[in-house]
């Protein structure tokens, strides 16, 4: 809240003469997501959640994967921070290193998916023709094949080192109904007089689609994204849970919760602390995301409340009494202080 | 008449025939909000007397509508009404929705502006007026329907018996308007409340509906409160004003009075704004600056003190009262309406009448200047196809048939018509610099259907489009600085020099520099549509091609967008292609205007040979149906009414276009009229001027 109030002052003092800001898109919508009390504080936990997933089997007494023969289902004590597993291993250092695959995973095939979700949709929805017919049927093609199946034969040909070649395979998999959504907005998009107007100026396609079509869907965009966030964990735990996916010796959150699951009654520390860190890190992107819409749609409320005490002029603002020349008389408290 | 409802009228007679019909006072009506509440409309008082007709005009916002909601107890539940509305010395306020509904319907009766949705899809037209008659009268079905199809005669629908069987989307606007209006008047009412009837029709069209308003005032001798922002529909319709500004009346009086001595700067700023199609020398409007005030939180003063040039201190203490003009029941608002009285003011002294620079190359003989556009018959054909599976083509829209325009440098075409007649696909097809399927579209001498990619940019460079809506031809997600930035760079502007460029764009269009930042949502209509003119302007184009860029905007903030473009074409030697269906703006912007009906070119020449002395039927029709805003004239004119509507662009009639519709048509005798029916009339010069008509029995004609 503090920052919002020093952006105000920023802005207030700004006369005239000055040097008007005119930020570009990017640092505009930063400078939002800043203001934005709720995507502060997701951004926060992840990013406590990334520091300890780095941090964490760093500073712990005990090596990933080495087992203390002397506690085998221990709960938390000094010690052990979280307990130990039937083996023996430290469940603390064995969910850090899991939750590094996790986060990565799960952010990286969002991003990937969505982004390839978008690119495919709004081509085949702006350009129609032969590209639409085309990138439909490549769409069409991935949404029959069965997923399932195809990741579960692929995955266990894979090294357990080639977590890329997973990450590829899950975004592979989960961009097709967005990208048709995609498609549909675009479609109508394309008719609005912006739009056009972007054309008449001469912009290239591809130019029109980056600058008018993909920022005006980016609400659907930033849900879809954060829906795969939870989508692709989930993915690669039911996978991991089935064997297909993180194999071992490596872990995730999903292979953890799998291992957790059946001594989970008894022994309840083997499941809660990866269980609850999915679920923060689920709500921490879900956080991230709502501030990220607000911040990239100027028309957002919360976003609205926000700007209307430092510019009360804004909706009523001067306009120059006639056609003539000469400069603009401000009607804005700050501008008749130091107009000429 | 049938004896209910004159039982009714007796029934209303014995209040006294003297005593108002009905009578407002004190309306105040408030929509509690956070986080204040929006006080819409404020202190509202008015008289209506049997058979009077009071206009009721304001901008959008100035709580019009509102008012006239409250009168039929329409507002949602929220709202807070306080003051009396009374129907023959009855009050209404306070009456519950059950005991309301009995008055509605059949005492005050509403025409609402959008016919679509005031009639339920899913029954015939006859079935609903029928059934307004049931609610209120006892009859039986057949009696009813029977009286339903006499009012669908009563508002000039042709074929009534069949008509009356059909379902609301099968009629035009036009006709769902007389719908609206045959329903209104169904049970005979005392008042009828028509809010903004004619906004959403055609010019012509909307002289047809006034016409049956007029009828329908007649044959039920009814009083009508008549809700518009045209101040011309006003002047030959009203015999009373009520000026509202910030949910308060600010003048009223007889319509003389108001027109001719008014009181209230603001309407005497509003009459000024409005460009006149009577007038033909070019006074540049008077804008009125600024915008209304929000009804949320309103200022002490006087609401309309921020823009008024007479202002002073004192207006700012506390809001004046309506105080009448001595000798007259003619009352204004304004501390200082002794004064303008007493100097006997007119607009154009209390308002700074702006100066548009001369136009340098208007001394230039036409034939000497470059031509900027050049169209050869262009055609633009959409074909009808049907099925799914197997597309076949049933039909064609002929919704460009052949068409020739010119433009030369510096001159302002205006190409005029109603909608559906092909202006905007003209002009799409312009735009789009492809090759047309027929014609030749040439744009600074290079022909768009031998430019390679390289050469279409750079007729881009000179060539700009400004579009109707505002706030839709703008990017939301960009801020104002982008989006005036976006042709610069799509045309590699230095990029060091780019900012400069934005912000001196910004002050030609009257806009401060602070405002780069914002983005388009938090701009005035106004001033959005000033954006939209800054980022047409930013390569320094040839030929901008304005799509009707002021009608979504109120009229006196249209004067300063139509003032900004006059300025701007003398000052940097631009070309306009206007296109828009509001003819006085034409008249007051335009050098040469070209009318269009159903895909043709019916008539071209200079603006003041066409609008002084048309030759053909439609132009003539078309121009005297456009209401002036000034009484006298308004009610020395007569219209010539078009029959029928638009004929559908997929089936044009053989011969001349316009025959179906003809006035001249229906005069010829047989033999003259085979000409019209077998031949298309090409577009023929009058005299030895450039004004051309395309019609076989051209005759110029003053109906303005």
């Amino acid at each position: 809240m503090t920052q919002q109030a020093e952006l105000l002052v920023d802005d207030q003092e700004k006369g005239p003469e000055s040097e008007f800001e005119t930020p570009g898109r990017w640092r505009t919508v930063w400078r939002q997501l800043l203001k934005s009390r709720q995507a502060m504080i997701g951004l926060a936990v992840l990013a406590v959640l990334f520091l300890m997933a780095y941090i964490g089997p760093l500073i712990s007494p005990w090596e990933f994967g080495e087992p203390d023969f002397t506690a085998f289902y221990q709960p938390p004590s000094p010690e052990h921070w979280w307990g130990t597993t039937q083996t023996g291993q430290d469940i603390f250092t064995s969910t850090m290193v899991g939750l590094q695959k996790s986060l990565i995973i799960g952010l990286l095939v969002a991003v990937v998916s969505t982004t390839v979700a978008a690119v495919v949709g709004a081509f085949a929805g702006y350009l129609l023709g032969l590209t639409d017919k085309a990138l439909m049927w490549v769409t069409d093609l991935l949404l029959v094949l069965p997923t399932f199946v195809i990741l579960s034969i692929l995955a266990p040909r894979l090294d357990s080192g080639s977590w890329l070649i997973f990450v590829v395979l899950l975004s592979a998999f989960l961009w097709m109904v967005t990208a048709k959504m995609v498609r549909g907005m675009a479609i109508s998009l394309k008719e609005r007089e912006y739009v056009l107007a972007a054309r008449y100026m001469g912009l290239p396609a591809w130019k029109i689609i980056f600058r008018h079509i993909i920022p005006n869907m980016s609400s659907l965009l930033i849900v879809d994204a954060t829906i795969n966030v939870v989508a692709a964990i989930l993915a690669e735990t039911s996978l991991s849970y089935f064997g297909f996916g993180i194999q071992p010796p490596d872990v995730s959150l999903g292979s953890l919760i799998a291992a957790g699951t059946r001594p989970a009654p008894t022994h309840p520390w083997t499941f809660w602390f990866a269980a609850v860190l999915l679920i923060v890190t689920v709500l921490a992107v879900n956080l991230v995301g709502d501030g990220l819409r607000d911040a990239l749609d100027p028309r957002a409320k919360a976003r609205r409340r926000k700007r209307r005490r430092p510019a009360p002029a804004a909706a009523a603002g001067p306009v120059r009494p006639a056609a003539g020349t000469g400069r603009v008389q401000g009607t804005s408290e700050k501008a008749a202080g130091k107009a000429p | 008449m049938t004896t209910t409802e004159t039982g009714i009228t007796a029934a209303a007679d014995t209040v006294g025939a003297d005593g108002p019909v009905l009578e407002v006072t004190d309306l105040h009506v408030t929509f509690p909000g956070e986080p204040d509440d929006v006080r819409a409309v404020r202190g509202v008082s008015y008289q209506l007397r049997k058979g009077e007709v009071l206009g009721i005009v304001g901008e959008s916002g100035s709580g019009k509508s509102v008012t006239s909601l409250a009168v039929m107890g329409l507002l949602p539940e929220g709202a807070e009404v306080t003051g009396s509305v009374r129907l023959h010395g009855e009050e209404l306020l306070g009456r519950s929705d059950e005991q309301l509904a009995k008055v509605r319907g059949k005492r005050i009766a509403m025409v609402f502006q959008d016919p679509l949705q005031a009639l339920t899809p899913v029954y015939t037209v006859g079935d609903q007026i029928a059934e307004a008659v049931l609610i209120h009268s006892r009859r039986t079905k057949a009696q009813a329907w029977a009286r339903a199809v006499e009012l669908l005669k009563l508002v000039g629908i042709p074929n009534a018996e069949q008509r009356a069987k059909a379902f609301p989307h099968e009629f035009s606007g036009g006709m769902r308007q007389r719908v609206m209006i045959a329903m209104a008047i169904a049970n005979d009412p005392d008042v009828i409340i028509c809010d903004e009837p004619t906004t959403a029709l055609d010019v012509t069209i909307q002289a047809q509906v006034l016409e049956v308003l007029k009828a329908a005032q007649r044959e039920t001798g009814a009083a009508i409160v008549m809700i518009t922002h045209d101040l011309g529909v006003i002047a030959g319709f009203v015999d009373r004003v009520l000026v509202m500004y910030a949910g308060r009346p600010v003048e009223t009086g007889a319509v003389d009075d108001i027109y001719y001595r008014g009181r209230m700067p603001y309407t005497m700023g509003l009459l000024g704004s409005v460009p006149r199609l009577d007038l033909g020398e070019r006074a540049p409007l008077v804008p009125i600056e600024g915008n209304p005030p929000s009804l949320t939180r309103l200022p002490p003063g006087c609401p309309f003190q921020p823009r008024c040039p007479l202002a002073i201190d004192a207006c700012g203490e506390r809001e004046p009262e309506l105080v009448a003009v001595p000798g007259s029941d003619h009352q204004a608002a304004c501390i200082r309406a002794g004064e303008i009285e007493a100097n006997n003011w007119g607009v154009t002294d209390i308002y700074p009448v702006p100066e548009i620079p001369e136009d340098t190359i208007a001394q230039v003989p036409r034939a000497d200047r470059q031509v900027v556009l050049d169209i050869e018959g262009l055609i633009k054909h959409h074909p009808l196809t049907k099925g799914v599976v197997f597309r076949r083509r049933v039909g064609t829209v002929y919704a460009v048939d052949g068409i020739d325009l010119e433009i030369r440098e510096g001159e302002t075409l205006g190409l005029v018509g109603e909608s559906g007649c092909g202006k905007t696909t003209t002009l799409m097809e312009i735009l789009e610099l492809r090759r047309p399927a027929r014609g030749r579209v040439v744009v600074l001498g290079r022909s768009t259907d031998r430019i390679g990619a390289g050469e279409r940019m750079r007729v881009r460079r000179d060539l700009s489009v400004v579009f109707q809506d505002p706030m839709a031809s703008l990017d939301p997600r960009m801020t104002a600085y982008d989006i005036i930035a976006e042709p610069l760079l799509a045309h590699n502007h230095p990029k060091d020099r780019l900012r400069s460029r934005v912000m001196e764009l910004l002050d030609l269009v009257g806009l401060s520099a602070e405002y780069a930042g914002r983005y388009p949502q938090e701009f005035s209509g106004g001033q959005r549509q000033r954006i939209g003119i800054a980022r047409a302007l930013a390569l320094e184009p040839k030929l901008v091609v304005l799509d009707e860029p002021v009608s979504a905007l109120d009229v006196s903030i249209q004067a300063g967008i139509i003032n900004l473009l006059e300025d701007l074409k003398a000052r940097l030697r631009l070309s306009y292609l206007f296109v828009a269906h509001d003819l006085s703006v034409v008249r007051h912007i335009a050098d040469r205007v070209a009318v269009m009906y159903l895909g043709k070119i019916v008539e071209q020449g200079e603006v003041d040979r066409v609008y002084g002395a048309p030759a053909h039927p439609y132009t003539q029709a078309l121009l005297s149906a456009i209401p002036i805003p000034d009484p006298e004239k308004e009610r020395g004119r007569s219209r010539i009414l078009l029959s029928g509507d638009l004929p559908s662009p997929a089936n044009p009639p053989s011969g001349c276009r316009f025959r179906t519709r003809c006035p001249k048509f229906l005069t010829l005798s047989e033999d003259e009229r085979t000409a019209c029916i077998d031949t298309e009339p090409p577009l023929r010069g009058i005299g030895d001027t450039d004004h051309g008509a395309a019609c076989h029995y051209a005759e110029e004609r003053e109906v303005v």
